[in-house]
């Protein structure tokens, strides 16, 4: 996880149409932590929702081939039921819960060693790429975490 | 069974907070009810599932904006309900 750069997820493990599970590693140090919070670091809920988003996105960027973007349009019974410290490795989940037409609806879940750290429902616009720049880069992130982006596509 | 357009118009006194009163077969939906794009997602995705349909919004949206169809022959309550009813007999063929 690079938090300062909003780059949540590190590796995909296993991705469907319908799911999507990565890992991401809590940096050792990050200025995130000097402020959340001093001398006590914690990942803030913020930034968990962020990572469990980012899994729903991705597994809808790969449903959706690449050529479509899904924007975070709200968050539902998000629960934090764990404290994050770092150097923790996170298992992110998400799972498709329902596509509609223009949107689609997903759960994220994220659990280190077994113990549940927060869980929410998740809904997305799915939109056209607003700019050409945004596809290029998020088909970039994409291949980085290890999604299988179409050759003939850009980034 | 309740019709169509009861079923939505509780959905969407639940899902926003309209008053299930003012909910007319005459209200335009955005207009009257004054639903907003965050609510209305909300709103279809409980139509969605309720009615085991997928709304086509993102096309009736493009007709309206197209000057192809009017905003009330999708958005107005009762034609609404009748957009839904087509729909699910569609889908039952």
């Amino acid at each position: 996880m690079r938090l300062e750069y909003f780059q949540m997820i590190d590796r995909v493990v296993a991705v469907t149409r319908e799911s999507l599970r990565a890992e991401a590693i809590v940096p050792k140090a990050s200025p995130v932590f000097e402020g959340h919070f001093p001398g006590h670091p914690l990942v803030p809920g913020v930034l968990l929702v962020e990572t469990m988003a980012q899994a729903g996105g991705y597994m809808l960027l790969h449903r959706q081939g690449f050529v479509r973007m899904p924007f975070l349009a709200s968050v539902k019974e998000a629960k934090f039921r764990s404290f994050v410290g770092p150097s923790t490795l996170l298992l992110v989940e998400a799972d498709l819960v329902h596509e509609g037409s223009g949107y689609a609806v997903a759960t994220g879940k994220i659990s280190a060693e077994g113990k549940r750290i927060c869980d929410a429902e998740l809904t997305y616009r799915v939109l056209d790429f607003p700019a050409p720049d945004l596809a290029t880069a998020m088909r970039t992130q994409a291949r980085r975490i290890g999604l299988a982006v179409p050759d003939d596509l850009a980034g | 069974m309740s019709s169509a357009f009861d079923r939505i118009a509780d959905i969407i006194a639940e899902t926003s907070g309209v008053d299930r009163d003012k909910i007319l077969p005459d209200s335009h939906v955005i207009k009257d009810l004054e639903i907003d794009s965050l609510d209305f997602l909300d709103i279809v995705f409980a139509i969605d599932k309720d009615f085991g349909i997928k709304v086509p919004v993102e096309q009736w949206t493009q007709e309206v904006n197209n000057g192809k169809a009017a905003a009330e022959h999708y958005f107005v309550m009762k034609n609404l309900a009748t957009r839904i009813e087509e729909l699910v007999a569609a889908k039952a063929g």
